[in-house]
């Protein structure tokens, strides 16, 4: 392949500052979709009740986390693990097929960056527009501007972070508590301020800095890549050597590739890189410059496709390749951890009982030659309705609760208790006997049992 | 803490403080001011190559803020050895501020019973809700979690009783604690081991066990009656204002075999029940109720469940 000439582009008047350039096209589409689906799934579904309960709700003072009708504790917390180490095996899979479309499409800094940009360019106008602003605009025009700007990013970053304190304080009553200054813990409001001010200066100021240079994805991405991977290419085969012409003059007699250099490529791009110096760790995959590029071709009247997502054996003319082994390692072990944790949530256990042995004394004797043991159980109900439950204990002959436990316990309750046990002092047979509690809902088929030990006299 | 102790870790929390110090002002004089800006060390990997820079100003000033701080954290709380710090902040302090604001938050919950009469309150299945968690808290670790007790510490869910139980007893015992005294040999030191045996075989007789040899236990009688009656009565029933066990009920706090009680003969007993000062009256009141009700005394109120 040809050697690339590699030229500085002008960046606009703040060399730190992307001037990014608006363009329409089919991957503008696609991410105006993706992006405004997902944001607005974040603003909305904290609003969600389904039965009079909400849809999310992280209730971090009773540790339970409601989650589509199903609810959460603690003990479950290994699942999350699980769905941690799904979305990483979810996130390879796709990185091995089609490069960091993540970035470009889905991720949160990407999509509060797109609404940033967006009201960025409805207030303040086009690239060339707002670039001459900063440059020489006169204070009566600037200030004004920017004054609703920022106002406008502070507005989305509050409501933000109303959002996000609405998942773990019920948002119906956050936002009335918030207007009447009766919000009940101090955090609340902490929260929202952390999270405003960073989303405000995450999407208005750091917007590529933190892909750039703050997450780890852009860093290891390159050991995932391989020549099958499909990712925004600049195919310099057909644009090199590239240069400017008129529209009808005749490439083959300049010398001259399909690239005519109008930079418009560079003026969309959210990290400001020339994708044609080749795959970077700086380009998200998000395809602007696809929808530039082809827009510019349509209008030379070129074949579309200068840029696009290729693969670089594709590039090169090498024959495509249909499986890649990582690729399949990376979706069977996906396949393989989602049938896990289908089956773990499957078996979620809804009635808990836990057993602990006094650790006080040994046993006491009972009237006619027993021995008796006293345990502290807990029982847990866990799921939203009112259950009756009974306890009964399972061990050699004769075993029998002093009295019989039974009782009615509230949607999602849990309820500690002593229980003493009994056993004939000739049933046992050496000090320590295995004695089993089993809790039962009365009316279905819910139960769960604890194994404990039963201790003796020496026989 | 001795002076000397208080000096020597006052001198070396010091000394680390200002090497500290120290050393971030000698590394930063040691710098060249004819120093080039991004000069290479020469060590490249992989395009990324390490440069010469000094720490930058804001990391240095980082460092000179945090030995600052940690001067004034000194200053203000215990951290040198004896000396207390300027805002008298302590541990117990902190803990004793803790247990105020838990009064402050817990207390109503238990004021809200203290009115209530406790055979009433042992009918309340809410308090006694409460109580069980404040007997899981206080009283299982001894008496066990259902109140069955062990060795060397009463059964609560029995009617005997040891130094009563009426209301007022259980409250009172709550309260300042008991503390037993079976004495060694009764009030006789000059008892024989065998006149112990004999003595022994007269309380086995007391409780109609079998096998009991009856010429021992016709010479124990008169021993009993010499060494053991001043507390435990005539007729071995015990005496619950001294905490003197009933002796003829075939209950046992250490145990009512032969050796054993053999034992509690020769080397006496002091079964002690600490006071329950760390919890507050209209707590202790709730847990009088808890007691009243684990022995069954409840069954008999009127209106009884």
């Amino acid at each position: 392949m040809n050697e690339i000439p590699v030229r500085q582009v002008d960046a606009g008047p703040n060399p730190d500052r992307i001037y990014v350039r608006s363009t329409t096209g089919f991957y503008q589409k696609l991410r105006t979709v993706t992006l405004w689906t997902l944001m607005g799934l974040y603003f909305i579904a904290c609003w969600i009740h389904i039965n009079g309960r909400p849809l999310v709700h992280f209730d971090l003072p009773e540790r339970q986390f409601h989650l589509l009708g199903t609810t959460f504790w603690p003990q479950d917390f290994f699942i999350l693990t699980l769905l941690l180490i799904i979305a990483a095996f979810g996130l390879f899979f796709v990185t091995t097929l089609f490069g960091r479309i993540w970035c470009g499409f889905t991720c949160p800094q990407t999509a509060w960056t797109f609404i940033f940009m967006w009201i960025e360019e409805k207030v303040e106008g086009s690239r060339n527009q707002r670039m001459k602003l900063d440059r020489k605009g006169a204070l009566g025009q600037w200030l004004p501007r920017k004054i609703v700007k920022h106002g406008l990013w502070l507005g989305v970053a509050f409501w933000t972070g109303v959002t996000f304190v609405g998942y773990f304080y019920p948002i119906r009553e956050l936002v009335p508590d918030l207007f009447t200054f009766s919000v009940s813990t101090g955090w609340a409001l902490f929260w929202i301020g952390f999270f405003s001010v960073a989303t405000y200066l995450n999407a208005g100021w750091m917007r590529e800095k933190v892909c750039l240079y703050v997450c780890p994805y852009a860093r290891f991405q390159s050991v995932m890549f391989s020549p099958d991977t499909r990712t925004v290419t600049y195919d310099a085969n057909r644009g090199e050597p590239r240069g400017p012409r008129k529209k009808d003059a005749d490439r083959s007699e300049l010398g001259l590739g399909d690239c005519i250099d109008c930079n418009i490529c560079v003026q969309v791009c959210p990290t400001g890189i020339d994708i044609r110096n080749g795959m970077q760790y700086e380009c998200l995959d998000c395809g602007l410059c696809v929808d530039a590029c082809n827009q510019v071709m349509d209008r030379m009247g070129y074949d579309r496709g200068l840029i696009r997502y290729a693969t670089e054996r594709e590039v090169e003319g090498a024959p495509r390749r249909r499986f890649q082994p990582r690729t399949l390692g990376y979706g069977l072990g996906m396949a393989l951890l989602l049938g896990t944790m289908a089956t773990l949530l499957m078996q979620r256990d809804t009635l808990d009982i836990e057993v602990t042995r006094d650790r006080g004394g040994l046993y006491q004797t009972g009237p006619d030659a027993t021995i008796e043991n006293s345990y502290s159980l807990k029982l847990s109900n866990r799921v939203n309705e009112t259950r009756e439950l009974s306890v009964r204990v399972d061990g050699p002959e004769g075993i029998h609760l002093l009295e019989p436990i039974g009782m009615e316990l509230g949607p999602l309750d849990s309820r500690s208790l002593p229980a003493v046990v009994r056993i004939p002092r000739r049933e046992l047979e050496g000090m320590s006997t295995p004695v089993t509690f089993e809790v039962i809902a009365e009316g279905s088929e819910a139960r769960n049992s604890a194994e404990t030990a039963f201790i003796g006299p020496r026989p | 803490m001795s002076s000397f102790w208080s000096l020597w870790i006052s001198a070396l929390i010091l000394i680390v403080v200002l090497g500290c110090w120290w050393l971030v002002w000698i590394v930063r004089r040691n710098q060249p001011s004819d120093r080039v800006e991004n000069r290479s060390v020469g060590h490249e990997v992989d395009g990324i190559e390490e440069l010469d820079n000094p720490l930058p100003k804001w990391w240095y000033w980082m460092f000179i803020g945090l030995i600052l701080f940690s001067l004034l954290y000194l200053a203000l709380y215990p951290g040198l050895g004896n000396y207390q710090g300027l805002l008298g902040w302590s541990q117990t302090k902190a803990w004793e501020q803790e247990m105020e604001r838990a009064r402050e938050e817990y207390g109503p919950l238990f004021a809200q019973y203290a009115g209530t009469d406790v055979p009433e309150l042992a009918h309340n299945g809410e308090a006694m809700q409460a109580a069980q968690r404040l007997f899981s808290n206080n009283c299982a670790t001894c008496h066990g979690s259902a109140g069955r007790g062990g060795y060397g510490f009463p059964n609560l869910t029995d009617d005997n009783w040891i130094w009563g139980g009426s209301v007022d007893a259980i409250k009172h015992t709550l309260t300042n604690g008991r503390q037993a005294n079976m004495p060694a040999r009764g009030i006789n030191p000059n008892l024989s081991n065998d006149q112990l045996g004999d003595i022994t075989e007269y309380v086995l007789s007391l409780n109609d066990r079998s096998g009991v040899d009856e010429a021992a236990a016709e010479q124990g009688k008169e021993l009993f009656a010499q060494a053991c009656s001043t507390c435990h009565g005539k007729d071995g029933k015990g005496n619950q204002s001294m905490g003197a066990p009933n002796l003829t009920n075939d209950t046992w706090l250490y145990g009512g075999d032969r050796d054993t009680i053999m034992e509690t003969l020769q080397y006496g007993r002091n079964g002690h029940m600490p006071a329950q000062n760390q919890l507050s009256e209209d707590q202790i009141h709730l847990l009088t109720a808890y007691v009243y009700r684990l022995s069954g005394q409840h069954l008999n109120d009127e209106g009884a469940e």
